[in-house]
């Protein structure tokens, strides 16, 4: 079975159409790009995938491991092992990331059944993981993303991905605003995360950053849907000859 | 911070509608007439069997009281109150003389078992002598307790330990009996009977409070702690507190509040009076829990307190430090006078308001010495239909060169429904003075809501993060077992706030 299928969804934003009959499966295991020019749905995509208030979707259906998500709340839809890596991360004053991080796994633990982690075990936890990504225990002690620099901020997203395990992790735009050795440190952070439990959407404008994380497919999008699908090539030949052609196709 | 899911927890299990503490105690009383005249104010301190002087006292406020108006201008609306419609006095029945715990009535006893407070000096000695695997004794932090049950002191723990270190500490009552030398000198110096409406009335019909005298060079061996229980129907509670540190000396003082939930309001006019003389300390720390009133806004506490720390002698310092979740309408301005040269004020306070509360707080920093220092950190947080206002007053005067306060006032609003306010007042008179002051109003936002949520959290456990995140500067200031309670407190006021 797949991991994820999207059948045919229709989103709306304040009656506004934005994902226009959206078909896309993602297997076990594969790390697929999304690439296509703004305005083409991709973040509503992943808003829409974690649960985020106001989009109304008007037809079709999620499936996560064959089961439709589209009635969980956002934390079920994490515990469920959805993870979305934001695009701008949210700044949360006066709440450590170690804290933050806490609170974050153990919520998480306590829907799926599991139990919490006692503090040596979830210190310890940190301390490996965050060394792995070269995150410093300074960073860790400062309020989450507050007064990162953009580099700081992505990397941090990584951090909890690393530290959350999902079997989904969607990757909005994680090379924006980032310098050419932030977004290298950034993709060997995700590249250590891939294995074949763990699928990954990266959602990109730019071929850039599939330079560095290799994608297994590549899927096109424009007008709120999927237009063309091919292997890791097709990110080349879109570097070459621009969206025009697809855009045009979509209308 | 495991805090966080322990509020959580409680969060879920207690309603707006159920506030814990809101159990009424079934104990026979002795009350005064209804109704507040010159005779009230004689059976009030004939009861106390007070001095004469003592009795002139009140008799000149009420007499003050009587041509003063109520003050306006506060942020906050509430329904005439109708002073001639209230107890003045209310007494558990008892026995003459208290001369242990064991004669306090159990009911009682058993009242504040339930608040948590551990009033038997028995339990709280054999916890004192715990001792570590190696037969170490473990220098534990022991709270010596005052409770005060509607209008009188039921009692006090840890009296002679404390009298060994020649700190008193006992209710009003006895000092004005046992230390009336210190009690004529100190009441009403900070706060003078003419003060302000409240104060005034306060200073006529003032039952009961506590009394702590700490002498040079003494540092109070352990933290002191008063509690406070309204459970009367119709009674007003007007506690007097005077805390003296004398030269050198250094105290931290506790204070604790809760009511039954009632339909009508209730009245609770205190005044607390703190002075300090050269280099010496206090720490005043409040939780302040009174019965907020329903969803609707029927019944809960008025709550007009005056709060005021003289640092009258060179380097001295006074600390307050509040969180305030309760009461209906709270109306409540811990200030400091800082008259000796060098004297530092510091004002830390978390206000939160939910449901249909209203509260009017702030702090007064008054720089008379030269080279004071004050800071204040002021975190307002509204939710449901509430209002919230920080009011401050900062002012240097024409001789206090060198002075210099700091102020950073953050308000935080959950929902769309709810008011913060922020009247700020700066005064410098003279050109030396630096004045700082930082505010912001920040919305608990749906992105950061779904940001924690994305990452497995429910509503209320984002809330209660991000709330916490946001007194973080504040909570830090209170005394560790404290702090725990606050935070829990926190969680609870916030129940239902978030959609």
């Amino acid at each position: 079975m797949s991991l994820l299928e999207i059948k045919n969804l229709h989103v709306e934003v304040e009656d506004k159409k934005i994902l226009n009959g959206l078909n896309l499966t993602i297997e076990k295991g594969q790390v697929a790009a999304i690439m296509g020019p703004n305005g083409s749905g991709k973040s509503t995509l992943s808003y829409v995938l974690a649960g985020k208030d106001a989009y109304n979707i008007t037809e079709g259906d999620i499936l996560l491991d064959g089961e439709s998500i589209l009635e969980l709340a956002p934390d079920e839809r994490a515990a469920k092992g959805v993870f979305l890596a934001f695009q701008y991360p949210v700044e949360v004053p006066g709440v450590a990331t170690m804290t933050f991080l806490r609170t974050a796994l153990n919520a998480q633990r306590k829907l799926r059944g599991e139990g919490e982690y006692s503090t040596p075990d979830f210190i310890k936890l940190v301390r490996e993981t965050s060394a792995k990504l070269g995150v410093s225990q300074e960073h860790l002690r400062r309020a989450v993303n507050v007064g990162f620099s953009g580099g700081e901020k992505k990397r941090n997203e990584i951090l909890q991905m690393a530290i959350l395990q999902p079997r989904l992790a969607i990757l909005d735009e994680t090379d924006s605003g980032l310098d050419i050795d932030a977004l290298k440190t950034v993709s060997e952070g995700v590249n250590r995360l891939r294995s074949p439990e763990r699928s990954m959407i990266v959602i990109t404008h730019y071929q850039r950053l599939l330079n560095y994380i290799v994608p297994d497919v590549v899927h096109v999008m424009s007008k709120g849907r999927v237009v063309k699908s091919g292997g890791k090539e097709l990110a080349l030949e879109l570097e070459a000859k621009g969206y025009a052609q697809y855009t045009d196709e979509a209308a | 911070m495991p805090a966080v899911q322990e509020t959580v927890d409680r969060v879920r299990q207690i309603d707006v509608d159920q506030y814990k503490y809101g159990f009424v105690t079934d104990v026979e009383s002795e009350k005064a007439p209804i109704g507040l005249s010159e005779d009230t104010v004689r059976y009030i301190s004939a009861k106390k069997n007070e001095p004469a002087w003592m009795l002139e006292w009140r008799l000149e406020a009420f007499k003050r009281w009587l041509t003063m108006r109520e003050p306006t201008w506060a942020r906050v609306d509430y329904p005439k109150i109708d002073y001639q419609n209230a107890y003045y006095y209310s007494a558990p029945k008892k026995k003459p003389e208290l001369s242990s715990l064991d004669e306090v009535d159990p009911q009682i006893l058993e009242t504040y078992k339930k608040l948590g407070i551990p009033l038997r000096e028995q339990e709280m000695l054999a916890g004192v002598v715990r001792k570590d695997a190696d037969g170490n004794v473990l220098a534990e932090r022991r709270v010596a307790v005052d409770a005060v049950f509607d209008s009188v002191s039921v009692a006090t723990t840890f009296k002679e330990e404390l009298k060994r270190a020649g700190v008193i500490f006992m209710p009003m009552s006895e000092a004005i009996q046992e230390h009336p030398e210190l009690v004529r000198k100190y009441l009403g110096s900070v706060v003078p009977t003419t003060d302000n409406f409240f104060a005034t009335l306060n200073s006529a019909v003032f039952s009961d409070g506590s009394f702590v005298y700490v002498p040079p060079g003494v540092r109070c061996p352990m933290e002191l702690s008063t509690y406070f229980r309204i459970n009367e129907a119709n009674t007003g509670q007007f506690e007097r507190t005077l805390i003296i540190a004398d030269k050198g000396a250094y105290v931290s003082y506790l204070e604790g509040c809760t009511a039954p939930m009632r339909d009508e309001n209730q009245l609770h006019a205190a005044v607390v009076e703190l002075v300090t003389h050269d280099d010496a300390e206090i720490k005043y720390s409040t939780v302040q829990n009174w019965y907020p009133g329903d969803a609707d806004g029927k019944g809960g506490i008025f709550n007009f307190v005056t709060k005021r720390g003289d640092c009258r002698g060179k380097n001295s310092k006074i600390s307050w430090t509040q969180v305030e979740t309760g009461s209906a309408i709270t109306w409540k301005y811990p200030s400091c006078i800082l008259r000796g040269d060098g004297s530092r004020g510091e004002f830390y306070s978390i206000a939160i308001s939910n449901g249909m509360q209203q509260v009017d707080s702030g702090t007064k920093m008054i720089h008379l010495g030269k080279n004071t220092t004050s800071r204040i950190i002021s975190k307002g947080i509204s939710a449901g239909k509430s209002n919230n206002t920080y009011r401050g007053l900062v002012t240097a005067h024409r001789k206090a060169t060198g002075a210099r306060n700091f102020t950073n006032c953050d308000s935080l609003l959950i929902g769309d429904q709810c008011g913060a306010h922020t009247v700020p007042y700066i005064e410098a008179k003279n050109s030396s003075a630096v004045f700082e002051h930082e505010a912001s109003t920040s919305k608990i936002s749906e992105d950061m809501l779904f940001y924690c949520r994305q990452r497995g959290m429910s509503a209320e456990e984002a809330t209660a993060l991000v709330v916490n995140g946001f007194v973080k500067d504040v909570l830090q200031q209170l005394p560790m077992e404290f702090a725990v309670e606050a935070q829990k407190l926190i969680s609870i006021s916030l129940e239902g706030s978030v959609g």
